[in-house]
C-alpha cells in the first residue's frame, strides 16, 4: 500500500535525523570519579574573593579552600582555633594574634602574619569595592581606608601591625570582647601573594589553604575541587574531592538526585518537601540553621513607627498563627520563633526559647484588643511587601495575611504586595519606600548573639532596614560588647533583646532549617550552622 | 542579488541601534542593581557608591548608553557582576543554545513537514483528523508541563535518558530538551504545511504535472511541496530567533547553561550588561534569520527575484 511505504519513509527519515544528532555523544556527568562526590551549586553572585563573598554559594567554596584563624565547629558552633595559636588581650581592645607554624597555601607559599594583614587591608580598602568591607570596621583606621564618601586617605589599616612572621597586633576602635569569635568568618581568611600579583589569574583558579584545592573552575557551570593531600590541618578531607555543579533550578537538582545523577543537594525545593521524606528516607536532612525570618516595620514611617503604634505591632505579632503556617506551608522545615536569635546558638550562646513571651504567641482576642488600643491599623489595613522572584514567599505571606484577616474578622485587612525582583525589592528598602511591614531574613555571619542583634537593631547599623532606634537598646549592646566575661556579655545581649519585646520593631516569624538530601553512595553527611554541607567529613563509599 | 543583500545588511544598522537603545533603557529603568548585590543586608554606602562609579551607574542614562555603544563597537560587551566579561558568557552560552535550537528545528522540520504533507494529502481522512488532534494537544500543553512530565517519565522513572544536560551539552543529551522545545512550533509547522498543501493540491500546475504522468513522489516533492513551503519557511525562519530567546523554560528544566539561563539569571539579579548584551545578539540572530528566509524564497520560487 502506498500509505504504508510513505509512513515507513517518514519513520526512516526520523531515525536518520535522530542518529545524526546523536553523534558526538560520550560520557558526561554521572556518578563521576571514584571517591569524588557531586553536589548542587548555584552560580556565585560575586567574584570569589573572601571579602567579597556574602552569599551561601560562594561561601561554600571559601569554606572548602580556606581556613582562617578560627573555625566554627560544625556540630557545636563554637569558634575554635584553627590557624590561631593564641589571641591575647588585656583590655578587650588591643589584641595580639599568634599563628601556628607550618601552614601553607596549596601553591606552597607559607601562611604568615603578613598573609592575614595584607588580606585584611585589601578587604577594607574602598577602592577594591569589597562587599564585606564592613567586617573590618572595628579595626582602628577603618574610616581612613574606607571613608563614608570621597577618596581613601590611607592605604592600610593603622590598627594592624605585623610583629614578626607569626605574630601581628590588632587595635580595635572600641572594646569588643567577642571579636576573636568573629574571626571564623571567611572574610578574615589569609591570602597568598598570587592574589595580589596576578589577581585575574587567581580569580580564575583560586588558591587557598584549606583541605581542598581548586582543580578547575568553569565559571557558571562547574567547579572541580580535589583533596589537597599535603593539607596540614586537623580536618583533612575524607573523600577524594567534590564536583560542584551549577543548577539552573533547585527542582532540576532534585530531579537529578532522584535519578542518581547527582550525589548531594543542599536545597530541596519547597514543592518537594512533602515528598522528600518518602523519597529519601533517612537521607533527607532537615536541621536547624542560623537563619531567622522576620517581618520588619518601617519605623521611619510615622504611621507605623510611633511609640503609640507599638501596641499595633505587638497585636499583629499575636495575630499570626506561626504554628499552623510552619507546619502546613513549610512542612516543618521552619520552627515558630520565640526570640530574635536562632536555636543554633544554643542556650550558652544566647538563644532563649520563649524570650518574646506572650507577644509571639497566637492569641486572637488579645491581638484584636491591642490593635484597637493602639488606634487600629493605619488606614484600616496592612500590606506585607515581599519579593516574588525567589523563595516561595508568596505562599507564606498569603497564609500570614489570612491568619491576620481571620483574627481581625476583615477580609481586606491584610494583603500581600509582591515586588518583581529581589534587586527592585532591595532598592525600595534602601530608599525607605516601604509603607508597611516587609519580609526580611537574616542569615548569621558567625554564631554569636551579637550578630543577630547589633547589625539589625542598633541605631544606624548596616542592616537596620526599618531604621529602628532606641537608646536603651544601644546602651545595652555597648555594655555587652565591653563585657569581658562571655556569660555576662550574653546576659546583657539578652537584656537588649527584651527591649525588642516591648517595642516590636520587627516581628520574629520562624527559624529556618537547612534541608538537603543525598544518594546512598554517601555517608556522614550533615549541614553546618550556615546550612552548608560539611564536605570534608563526607565519606564516599559503595 | 548581491545588491539586495547589501541593502538588507545596511537596513539592519538602524534596527540594531534602535533595539539596543530600547533594551538598554528598559533594563536600566528597572533601577539600581547595586542593592541586590549585597543580599538581604543593606549595602555599606561607601562601597555601593564605589561600585556604582565603576559601573558608571552614577552617570546620566544617555552617557551610559553612549559609553555602552562605544564599547560594543570595540567588541566589548562589558562585564557581568560576577567579574566575567559578557563576551565570555556569550561564548559559552550561545553554542549550547544554538545546538539546542538546531535539534529543535531539525525535529520541527522533519516531523512537522512530514506529518503536514501526509495529512494535507489525505484531507478529511482518519490520518488528517489524527494529526489535527495531536497538534491541538501539543499546542495546548505548556512547555513546562511537557518538559517536567517527559523528564520525569523518561529520566527518573524510566531511566532511559539522563534527566539533565551536562555542561558539555552533547547532542544526544539535547535530544529530549530539543523535542520539548520543538513541540509547540512543531504543531504550527504541521498545520501550516497541511493547509498550504491542501490549497495547492488543486492548483493547475499540479494537475498538469499529474496529467504529464510524472510519478506521484515527484509531483509531491518537486511541484507541490516546493511551492507550499514558502509560508512554512517564513515561520521556521522567525522561529529560530524566538526559539533561541524562548528557551528559558526548557533550559531551566533541563539545566542547560545556555542563553535562556543567562538571560534568566541576568534578569533575576538585574545584571544589566548581561541582559542587554544577550538580547542585542538575539536581535542580530533574528535579523539574519529573516534575511536568510527572504533569500530562500528565491530558491523555492524562481519567480521571486531580487534586484
Amino acid at each position: 500500500m502506498r500509505g504504508a511505504t510513505r509512513a515507513k519513509w517518514a519513520a526512516g527519515t526520523m531515525a536518520v535525523a535522530l542518529a545524526a544528532t546523536a553523534c558526538g555523544g560520550g560520557s558526561g556527568g554521572g556518578g563521576g570519579e571514584e571517591g569524588v562526590l557531586s553536589s548542587s551549586w548555584g552560580d556565585p553572585q560575586n567574584p570569589l574573593e573572601p571579602a567579597n563573598t556574602n552569599e551561601v554559594q560562594g561561601g561554600k567554596v571559601l569554606d572548602m579552600i580556606f581556613r582562617g584563624l578560627k573555625r566554627y565547629d560544625p556540630r557545636t558552633g563554637e569558634a575554635e582555633d584553627m590557624l590561631a595559636r593564641k589571641i591575647e588581650t588585656k583590655d578587650q581592645q588591643n589584641y595580639t594574634v599568634t599563628i601556628k607554624k607550618g601552614w601553607k597555601f596549596s601553591n606552597g607559599e607559607p601562611v604568615t602574619a603578613q598573609s592575614f594583614v595584607d588580606a585584611w587591608n585589601y578587604g577594607a580598602h574602598i577602592e577594591n569595592g569589597q562587599k564585606n568591607a564592613y567586617f573590618f570596621g572595628y579595626i582602628e583606621g577603618y574610616e581612613k581606608v574606607h571613608p563614608e564618601s570621597g577618596k581613601a586617605t590611607a592605604k592600610t589599616l593603622s590598627g594592624l601591625k605585623v610583629k614578626d612572621d607569626r605574630t601581628f597586633t590588632v587595635k580595635l576602635d572600641q572594646k569588643f570582647s567577642t571579636w576573636p569569635q568573629t574571626l571564623g568568618y571567611p572574610a578574615f581568611a589569609p591570602l597568598p601573594r598570587a592574589f595580589f600579583t596576578d589577581h585575574d589569574g587567581w580569580l580564575k583558579k583560586p588558591v587557598g589553604n584549606g583541605p581542598y584545592r581548586v582543580e578547575s573552575y568553569d565559571k557558571g557551570s562547574a567547579m572541580k575541587l580535589r583533596k589537597w593531600s599535603t593539607y596540614k590541618g586537623p580536618d583533612k578531607a575524607r573523600n577524594k574531592g567534590v564536583d560542584l555543579r551549577v543548577y539552573t533550578d533547585n527542582n532540576t537538582a532534585y530531579t537529578d538526585l532522584q535519578a542518581g545523577n547527582l550525589d548531594l543537594t543542599d536545597d530541596i525545593p519547597a514543592a518537594q518537601l512533602k515528598n522528600a521524606e518518602a523519597d529519601l528516607g533517612d537521607r533527607y536532612i532537615n536541621q536547624p540553621a542560623g537563619i531567622i525570618q522576620t517581618l520588619t516595620f518601617p519605623m521611619y514611617d510615622g504611621r507605623w513607627g510611633s511609640a503609640k503604634r507599638a501596641k499595633v505591632r505587638r497585636g499583629l505579632s499575636m495575630a499570626i498563627d506561626r504554628k499552623t503556617i510552619t507546619q502546613q506551608i513549610f512542612q516543618k522545615t521552619r520552627t515558630p520563633a520565640t526570640d530574635w536569635t536562632s536555636p543554633v546558638l544554643k542556650a550558652e550562646g544566647g538563644y532563649q526559647a520563649g524570650l518574646c513571651g506572650q507577644a509571639c504567641a497566637y492569641d486572637p482576642a488579645q491581638a484584636r484588643k491591642l490593635i484597637k488600643e493602639g488606634g487600629g491599623l493605619p488606614g484600616g489595613k496592612v500590606t506585607v511587601t515581599y519579593n516574588a522572584d525567589t523563595g516561595s514567599h508568596k505562599d507564606w505571606v498569603d497564609a500570614l495575611c489570612n491568619s491576620v484577616n481571620k483574627v481581625l474578622r476583615d477580609d481586606k485587612a491584610c494583603v500581600g504586595n509582591p515586588v518583581g525582583t529581589f534587586a527592585d525589592y532591595r532598592n525600595q528598602i534602601s530608599a525607605k519606600k516601604m509603607r508597611g511591614p516587609f519580609r526580611a531574613g537574616w542569615q548569621m555571619d558567625y554564631p554569636l548573639i551579637q550578630n543577630f542583634l547589633q547589625p539589625m537593631y542598633y541605631t544606624g547599623a548596616s542592616s537596620n532596614d526599618g531604621k529602628y532606634s532606641n537608646k536603651e537598646f544601644d546602651g545595652l549592646i555597648d555594655e555587652a560588647n565591653a563585657e569581658t566575661d562571655r556569660q555576662a556579655a550574653v546576659k546583657k545581649f539578652q537584656d537588649a533583646e527584651k527591649v525588642l519585646v516591648k517595642d516590636m520593631p520587627v516581628i520574629p516569624l520562624w527559624y529556618q532549617n537547612g534541608s538537603g538530601g543525598y544518594t546512598d553512595r554517601l555517608s556522614d553527611v550533615r549541614l553546618n550552622q550556615f546550612s552548608v554541607p560539611v564536605y570534608e567529613q563526607i565519606k564516599v563509599g559503595s | 542579488m548581491g545588491r539586495y543583500v547589501i541593502r538588507r545588511l545596511l537596513q539592519m544598522i538602524p534596527v540594531f541601534i534602535g533595539s539596543t537603545f530600547l533594551i538598554f533603557f528598559m533594563v536600566y529603568a528597572l533601577g539600581d542593581p547595586v542593592a541586590a548585590m549585597f543580599g538581604d543586608r543593606a549595602p555599606d554606602p561607601a562601597t555601593a557608591a564605589r561600585i556604582r562609579e565603576e559601573l558608571l551607574l552614577d552617570q546620566p542614562l544617555w552617557k551610559q548608553y553612549l559609553h555602552y555603544m562605544g564599547q560594543i563597537f570595540r567588541g566589548d560587551f562589558g562585564t557581568a557582576f560576577n567579574g566575567q566579561p559578557v563576551t565570555e558568557l556569550m561564548g559559552t552560552a550561545f553554542p549550547v543554545t544554538l545546538r539546542l535550537t538546531l535539534v529543535a528545528v531539525v525535529i520541527e522540520i522533519v516531523v512537522g513537514i512530514t506529518s503536514g504533507v501526509l495529512s494535507g494529502l489525505r484531507r478529511g481522512r482518519a490520518l488528517d483528523t489524527g494529526v489535527l488532534v495531536f497538534t491541538l494537544v501539543v499546542v495546548s500543553v505548556p512547555t513546562f508541563v511537557s518538559g517536567y512530565v517527559l523528564q520525569f517519565l523518561l529520566g527518573v522513572k524510566g531511566g532511559w535518558v539522563k534527566p539533565t544536560v551536562s555542561t558539555d551539552a552533547y547532542l544526544d543529551e539535547l535530544l529530549l530538551p530539543g523535542v520539548v522545545l520543538a513541540l509547540v512550533s512543531l504543531a504550527y509547522v504541521t498545520r501550516l504545511t497541511r493547509t498550504s498543501i491542501a490549497e495547492n493540491i488543486r492548483a493547475d500546475y499540479v494537475r498538469t504535472a499529474v496529467a504529464k504522468g510524472l510519478p506521484r513522489r515527484r509531483v509531491v516533492t518537486r511541484h507541490l511541496l516546493r511551492n507550499s513551503l514558502i509560508p512554512v519557511v517564513t515561520f521556521i525562519g522567525t522561529d529560530v530567533g524566538s526559539l533561541m530567546g524562548g528557551a528559558i523554560v526548557t533550559e531551566r528544566i533541563f539545566n542547560i547553561h545556555g542563553v535562556g539561563f543567562q538571560l534568566y539569571q541576568g534578569i533575576l539579579r538585574q545584571n544589566s550588561p548581561t541582559v542587554v548584551g544577550f538580547v542585542t545578539v538575539l536581535v542580530l540572530v533574528f535579523l539574519f534569520a529573516n534575511l536568510v528566509v527572504d533569500l530562500l524564497y528565491a530558491v523555492l520560487d524562481p519567480r521571486i527575484r531580487y534586484a
